[in-house]
């Protein structure tokens, strides 16, 4: 009973800004150790690849980041649906936060993506099923972050865009397994232009820590969205009153 | 160790472009996020301020 | 008194207002026709060239026809508070707004997605198709245009009254698309090529069903929103 009570006690958006505030920069701490030491792994004990060369190191960004597209794109469904299904504000607007940065992590692992295949496979683009998939979840982010944006009443935007990141959600396996059906068909023989070298330990270790390293941004840069949206949403309330005043004294 | 110098190092064996143009657009987009979204903090504290001052 | 059935009446009426409006009701295919014969005037008239492409010429333009017609399905019915009052008729307002997706989905086929598959085969000789393999396009786009009529809906419902409405659909609608389009345009490329497209059928038919049960429901969903 006690947890839950603790549990729905962080729903409210006063104690969130708190919590949220005490706990963005520990995020920010983390992001910044796991980083340093994924990239010293990457970059120093990490063997150069017999096949790729040195190229082969985007791994290190490239596997994260799409890696976090994909997980933060479920994670913004979740809360959007809680939102709507229990009315809970907060959860609306986390998911909200959670829009821009998991759309420049598919960014970013579009970026890597091409910057690898240039070197190792002679294009800058390749329509492989992994790029493509990835190109087409930008798109689901971007079309979230407009849907809800057209929508002037905040409610009605909140709803309609966890409808639509749900059907997305729900989606993204049909379009994945589609986009490698048609990838097979057509490309025949060709291996995929981002198949990763044979993992040494070392490799997969900074992989890891580099995930961990983009969680934990991901986690201080959301929770500073939200605190943003938080603020935005609930400029009329007493709370952010006395928030502002005692700011604005300092 | 990989790299006998600097020099090696940021060659990275000849695709010095292509690991360091990765590395650096995403490190300039992981910089610039936070930042905006400070900014976008402090537009919302001023004009909630405005709101509360009028009412 | 029995509520009046919804769906018949909301696909009556969507069916009489397009045949008062015919012009309206064709431009989706004055679309297809122009944005099809784009491609070759863009890409070069060799037959073989064009006969590599036209699956997905010709599904891409379906594609887009089909959505740049659908936010018409609601604007009017929602302007006229008529919408409203299909939603509040029917036994609840779960199964009303079901009824009202679903007739909204056939009445869009009917008037844009059938015919397009009437006239496809038209085009598939333009772009040098094989017999067989405009039977495959006309089958395709047989069960393809139903899912992407449903899809539509879908957006059409989401986007209500919202500015930049029909452009927002498609940046909304179209990567759901995907799958169709690549089982749909994949079909005609493996009959043109004489391989079996038994698979692409299969895939496509089994994506009509579950759209078919599934769409309705998010469209239902969608309303509710945009009208509470």
């Amino acid at each position: 009973m006690a947890m839950t009570m603790r549990f729905f006690t962080y729903a409210s958006p006063p104690r969130f800004y708190a919590l949220a505030g005490a706990l963005i920069p520990w995020f920010w701490i983390a992001a910044l150790v796991l980083g340093a030491a994924g990239l010293w792994i990457g970059f120093f004990q990490a063997p150069t690849d017999a096949t790729q060369g040195d190229a082969y190191r985007i791994i290190f960004i490239h596997v994260p980041a799409a890696w976090m597209s994909m997980v933060l794109y479920l994670v913004m469904a979740f809360w959007a649906a809680i939102g709507w299904a229990f009315n809970a504000r907060l959860a609306s607007m986390v998911a909200r936060a959670l829009a821009p940065t998991g759309a420049m992590f598919t960014f970013c692992a579009l970026w890597s993506g091409a910057l690898w295949g240039k070197p190792t496979w002679g294009t800058w683009w390749v329509w492989d099923a992994r790029l493509t998939s990835e190109l087409i979840l930008l798109f689901l982010y971007l079309g979230y972050m407009a849907l809800v944006n057209a929508i002037d009443d905040t409610r009605r935007a909140d709803q309609a865009g966890a409808l639509l990141a749900v059907v997305g959600a729900v989606n993204v396996p049909i379009i994945y397994f589609s986009v490698k059906w048609w990838n097979t068909l057509h490309q025949g023989a060709t291996i995929s232009a981002t198949a990763a070298p044979k993992m040494a330990h070392t490799m997969l270790t900074a992989m890891l820590l580099m995930t961990l390293a983009f969680w934990a941004y991901a986690f201080a840069v959301v929770f500073m969205r939200t605190r943003a949206i938080v603020v935005e949403r609930e400029q009329q309330t007493e709370w952010v009153g006395e928030l502002v005043r005692a700011q604005g004294a300092q | 160790m990989n790299w006998n110098s600097a020099g090696e190092f940021f060659a990275m064996g000849g695709y010095g472009l292509y690991v360091w143009g990765a590395y650096g657009v995403t490190l300039v987009l992981m910089l610039a996020e936070p930042l905006l979204v400070r900014q976008r903090h402090a537009e919302a504290r001023r004009a909630a301020a405005r709101t509360q001052e009028e009412s | 008194m029995t509520p009046p059935p919804v769906f018949s009446t909301v696909l009556g009426r969507d069916l009489r207002l397009a045949a008062r409006r015919r012009v309206d009701a064709l431009l989706p295919l004055a679309f297809f026709a122009v944005a099809v014969s784009l491609f070759p005037l863009g890409v070069g008239p060799e037959p073989n060239t064009l006969r590599q492409i036209s699956p997905g010429v010709l599904w891409v333009c379906a594609l887009l026809a089909a959505m740049l017609s659908v936010t018409q399905l609601y604007a009017t019915d929602q302007a006229d508070g008529s919408l409203e009052q299909m939603l509040l008729a029917g036994g609840s307002a779960f199964s009303a707004g079901i009824a009202v997706a679903l007739a909204k989905a056939v009445s869009h086929w009917l008037v844009t997605g059938l015919p397009l598959v009437l006239i496809a085969p038209l085009f598939g000789v333009m772009f040098d198709l094989s017999g067989r393999s405009i039977a495959a396009l006309c089958a395709s786009l047989a069960l393809g245009t139903p899912i992407l009529s449903l899809l539509g809906n879908v957006g059409a419902a989401l986007t209500l009254g919202v500015r930049n409405g029909s452009v927002l659909l498609i940046l909304l609608i179209v990567p759901l698309c995907i799958p169709a389009l690549i089982f749909g345009s994949g079909a005609i490329s493996a009959v043109e090529s004489g391989s079996s497209a038994r698979g692409h059928f299969s895939l496509l038919g089994a994506l009509f069903i579950a759209t078919g049960l599934l769409a309705p429901l998010a469209t239902a969903a969608a309303l509710r929103i945009a009208i509470e």
